[in-house]
């Protein structure tokens, strides 16, 4: 089985389109029928806007524990504040109470109130489901708004996918990765095959790139870039591909600017599925292709692939 | 008066807009600018600071003194994120595990443990060539919590510049919010007057509007939407805003030469003369919002 992860660094660079058009192409050729579909971008799950999942299960996902003030008990002397390192009591009219958004769980404050007043409760912070969609299962989840450790979250959306796939052996795990670099990204990609990052040619977007594959780099993941939108500023597209070479990564693939992209979104489609010989569809197409083909290096029974570079010896700086 | 930039999806011009909005604001206020996006903070591309001030951040983890320490358990059994735990004789401290918060070096009965800064990312500040007093967090490369940046970022007020000639009407601070809707998001917002989101007028501009407009909500902050790239997608955006009684306060029309200029790395009030004068409108009513 093989985890292949879809990046962008910073969100919004058409990722999620991305997704849905692998998604689509998987459906058809070599994987068909075969392949999972896990969303860990879980902030923001927006593949199910376009895969139209039917549900097929829902639980509740647990997070970590939040503290709680008695107030009948509290005798109000400030403590629990001076205590907390993360700023999450506050004092309100109506005396001391936490902020639950802002309390990190530690306990510290439940061990040092000298009357005993707090408790630790815990939260139910999101949903995790289980569906069918257009192109295969989908495993998806909702993190409530404002919540902490989508971490969490994004490891149990990728556990459960990646059992149903060792489970009907299945060889292929497609997952859409959460946006920036920290926990929800870690959690996502480590210990994943490859992952595609999908950047835009910008300056903007050459930080962000620069940042996701040191971070890449730092978990042991080989890395692949797909630049999305290249001809909006080639001068960013041909940096993208210097910093790309420098660093011994094959830039796979250039996507040209395409109004179908938006048109699909709307249309609540994969680009490909909607408009099959639009350029961003064409190119799309082209890269699955090379994606399959480092894949296919020691996929059992694939067909022998061809060579897309070394891709595991990215060096990013 | 705090303005945060939100957006819940990435990449829908949020720090355009942010860094555009504090260069106007910037003609007559005294602007701070913090780019609150520590994963992947991009402002100064746009903004041009001298960053001059550094300083590493943090958490404060323990450290155990062996000599000291008679393995007693109590760290490991009150900690609530698996760092501490005693092997045999030793306690040992897994640095990427810990939060910082401090219960362990105060539960200690022997006292053996002191605590030492664990750097995670770094604060840089300065000022731009607008005057705009600005700051920076960034999370350092496979850490895994930016919140204690973030955390500090919003304690370190960069200096307002001393240069501006004509006094300022007020201090403005923008702050451009990380993509996503989670607690970052929230930490962003806590404390602020406003919220601008940046959107766009797709099914996944809207979904991710909805919940990043959920946390105003939540935290009852007045908010306005910004509509970029306007026209690329559906009405549905729109009529989620009147369905809120969310303002739209501003449109951007989608511009394939203003695209290329944001690539480049200009913000929209110097891509577009016009914008200039928008942007100055768009404030305006930021600060009619706010004070009615
Ligand atoms: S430490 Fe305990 S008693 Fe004191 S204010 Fe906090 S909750 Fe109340
Ligand atoms: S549990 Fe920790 S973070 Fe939460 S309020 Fe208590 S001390 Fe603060
Ligand atoms: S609580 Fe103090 S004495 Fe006990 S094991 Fe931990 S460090 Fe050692
Ligand atoms: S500081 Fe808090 S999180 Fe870190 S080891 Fe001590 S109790 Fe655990």
């Amino acid at each position: 089985m093989k985890q292949l992860v879809i990046l962008s660094g910073k969100g919004g660079t058409g990722k999620t389109s991305v997704v849905a058009a692998f998604a689509h192409l998987a459906s058809a050729g070599p994987f068909a029928g075969q392949v999972i579909l896990a969303d860990a971008d879980v902030d923001a799950a927006n593949l199910e806007l376009v895969l139209h999942p039917k549900r097929l299960d829902t639980e509740p996902f647990r997070g970590g524990e939040v503290a709680v003030i008695d107030e009948d008990q509290c005798v109000q002397c400030g403590d629990c504040e001076s205590i907390c390192r993360f700023d999450a009591i506050v004092e309100t009219d109506a005396g001391w109470i936490v902020d639950p958004v802002a309390c990190e769980g530690c306990a510290a404050c439940v061990h040092q109130c000298p009357t005993a007043s707090i408790a630790m409760q815990e939260q139910t912070v999101g949903e995790y489901a289980y569906s069918d969609s257009l192109y295969g299962p989908l495993h998806h989840a909702h993190l409530y708004p404002g919540q902490e450790s989508s971490g969490k979250l994004v490891t149990e959306v990728r556990q459960r996918a990646c059992r149903q796939a060792l489970d009907e052996q299945r060889p292929l795990v497609l997952i859409d990765g959460p946006p920036g670099i920290g926990c929800p990204v870690i959690a996502a990609v480590s210990g994943a095959d490859l992952a595609l990052l999908v950047t835009e040619p910008t300056v903007a977007g050459l930080q962000d790139l620069r940042r996701a594959l040191q971070t890449l780099r730092h978990f042991g993941v080989p890395a692949l870039v797909c630049i999305n939108k290249a001809d909006v500023y080639p001068v960013g597209a041909q940096g993208i591909d210097a910093y790309c070479r420098a660093n011994g990564i094959d830039t796979v693939a250039r996507v040209p600017f395409d109004p179908s992209v938006p048109g699909a979104m709307v249309a609540g489609a994969a680009v490909t599925a909607y408009r099959p010989d639009a350029p961003a569809s064409l190119a799309l197409s082209a890269v699955w292709q090379q994606v399959v083909a480092v894949l296919a290096k020691d996929l059992p029974g694939a067909a022998p692939a061809a060579t897309v570079g070394d891709a595991a010896r990215n060096n990013p700086d | 008066m705090r303005i945060v930039v939100a957006s819940g999806k990435g990449g829908t011009g949020k720090t355009t807009v942010a860094t555009s909005l504090a260069q106007v604001a910037a003609e007559r206020d005294a602007v701070r600018f913090l780019d609150c996006d520590v994963e992947t903070p991009n402002a100064a591309l746009f903004l041009h600071p001298r960053l001059d001030v550094h300083r590493d951040v943090g958490i404060r983890v323990p450290r155990v003194d062996p000599q000291t320490c008679n393995a007693c358990g109590t760290c490991a059994e009150i900690c609530r994120f698996n760092a501490i735990a005693v092997v045999g004789e030793t306690t040992l401290v897994f640095d990427d595990l810990c939060h910082g918060c401090g219960s362990c070096t105060w539960m200690c009965p022997e006292q053996a443990i002191t605590e030492h800064l664990l750097v995670t990312g770094s604060i840089d500040s300065g000022t731009t060539p607008d005057g705009i007093a600005f700051a920076r967090g960034m999370m350092n490369v496979g850490q895994a919590m930016g919140m204690p940046i973030l955390r500090e970022l919003k304690k370190s007020s960069p200096a307002l510049s001393p240069t501006m000639t004509v006094p300022p009407r007020r201090t403005l601070e923008i702050r451009d919010a990380p993509p996503g809707a989670s607690c970052p998001v929230v930490e962003t917002m806590r404390g602020a007057d406003f919220v601008l989101f940046v959107t766009e007028p797709t099914p996944f501009g809207l979904h991710d509007l909805k919940q990043v407009a959920a946390i105003a909500r939540e935290l009852g902050l007045p908010a306005g939407v910004v509509i970029n790239r306007d026209g690329i997608g559906d009405a549905a955006v729109d009529a989620y805003c009147v369905e809120s009684d969310l303002p739209i306060l501003l449109r951007i029309p989608m511009d394939r030469r203003i695209a290329e200029a944001i690539a480049a790395g200009s913000t929209l009030v110097e891509a577009n003369l016009d914008d200039r004068h928008r942007f100055r409108a768009l404030l305006e009513r930021i600060l009619a919002e706010v004070t009615v």
